[in-house]
């Protein structure tokens, strides 16, 4: 999905979102990224602007293209943790449906995430912020 | 760079009043560009002119590196939409899909009917009796169906709903993804703008305010925000498009040749719509001067 109000640029978006799904294990070295006149037609954005995504890809050494046939995933942004994730995941899940019980809403659950995380990993959170 | 379309001075005048002067502009290969400009600027003369129903009073445009008007050769690479899209009302879909084979040099009829297949558009209904979203999709389609390098499309959404205007420009880039075919469209909807177009060309009272390639245009500017400004120089800055003060607070948008590292401003980027209202507001006021015989 793309935010339409969002100030941060369609191609950075994109590529924001690659790396999102790298992280969490979505896309696996291998995979083909969805074809560039797919993505143009369905979020109906400049072609130029997909294929400026992919090449921004291809830079940071997390994909590559192969000619006539598509762009593909090179290199995971998923660290050793990828394992732990699906049990952390799992309890986050119980957590959220408990929030949820209590009465926050979404807005209240990230609020609570980010300053929770601010406030116990300092240095980490200043990391996923740059990312 | 190849050029598809290009203008030297190109003026048109309807008596006394010009439409368009002094137009000079280049629109590169491969670029979806976005013509922009309040009513009257000039926008419907320039693609007329491009497309060769008008032949200009002043300058030359040149497409594919000829003169368009009266020019069936270059006609045959260029699709056209004009405003409304206007098609015969009384013709069904695939009678229109037939008539265009017969007017047209190259013709893929087979492509216009996949589209329109693709689409969901009845093929035995008159058109006018179609929505606009529809009918909007079936010119577009028969645009598509001449296999053109240049397609001009004036106003193209303007009359559709947010639905069938995101369905409109789906195909448009779906189908530009596939051919790489080089696109000239005027629009008021700036959101719509900022994700499809990667080329800039805002026209105001006939004149050509600004040109260039969105990315270079957007880099090459910086909204300043700032303690009230007398109007002396600021480091990094080549000219103030426009100004806009408070009592205590100047917002600039100003076009950039630096860096600029001044610490009393708060230096932002801007978005396309950003800069497509401050050429706007700009030759605005300066248009109103001119009129009434008084100095910026």
């Amino acid at each position: 999905m793309l935010d339409g109000r969002s100030k941060v640029n369609t191609y950075m978006q994109l590529v924001q979102q690659v790396k999102q799904s790298l992280r969490v294990g979505l896309l696996a070295p291998g995979d083909q990224l969805p074809k560039v006149r797919d993505v143009a037609q369905s979020l109906a954005i400049n072609p130029n602007t997909v294929l400026k995504a992919y090449r921004e890809l291809e830079i940071e050494g997390l994909a590559e293209g192969r000619p006539g046939v598509g762009t593909f995933v090179k290199r995971t942004l998923a660290g050793a943790s990828l394992p732990n994730q699906a049990e952390l995941r799992e309890d986050l899940v119980a957590w959220l449906r408990r929030a949820q019980a209590a009465g926050l809403t979404p807005e209240d659950v990230t609020a609570l995430v980010e300053t929770t995380m601010r406030a116990t990993l300092p240095t980490e959170s200043a990391q996923t912020q740059s990312a | 760079m190849d050029m598809v379309l290009e203008t030297d001075q190109l003026g048109k005048r309807y008596g006394r009043n010009w439409a368009l002067r002094d137009c000079s502009l280049h629109l590169p290969a491969g670029r979806i560009a976005a013509l922009v400009g309040p009513n009257g600027a000039g926008k419907s003369t320039l693609l007329h002119m491009a497309v060769g129903l008008l032949r200009p009073d002043a300058g030359a445009v040149r497409v594919f590196d000829e003169s368009p008007y009266n020019n069936t050769k270059v006609l045959a690479e260029i699709g056209f939409v004009a405003q409304d899209t206007p098609l015969y009302r009384d013709f069904t879909a695939t009678e229109l899909v037939t008539m265009g084979g017969k007017l047209n040099r190259r013709w893929d009829a087979a492509l216009a009917r996949t589209r329109l297949a693709d689409l969901g558009i009845p093929p035995n209904k008159p058109v006018g009796k179609l929505s606009g979203g529809q009918r909007a999709q079936v010119a577009l389609a028969l645009a598509l169906a001449k296999r053109p390098r240049l397609l001009l499309l004036d106003e193209p959404v303007a009359s559709l709903d947010p639905l069938a205007r995101r369905e409109f420009l789906q195909s448009l880039m779906g189908s530009v993804a596939d051919d790489g075919t080089t696109v000239l469209l005027s629009s008021h909807l700036l959101a719509d703008l900022e994700r499809v177009c990667d080329y800039l060309i805002v026209l105001h009272a006939a004149r050509v305010q600004l040109v260039g390639t969105v990315d270079d245009l957007v880099a090459g500017h910086r909204q300043l925000v700032g303690p009230r400004n007398g109007g002396g120089p600021i480091g990094g800055v080549a000219a103030v498009v426009r100004a806009s003060h408070t009592d205590r607070q100047s917002t600039l948008l100003v076009r950039t040749d630096g860096p600029v590292d001044d610490s009393s401003w708060t230096v932002r980027e801007v978005t396309l719509e950003d800069l497509i209202l401050a050429y706007l507001a700009e030759g605005d006021t300066e248009a109103s001067h001119a009129e009434w015989g008084v100095s910026a």
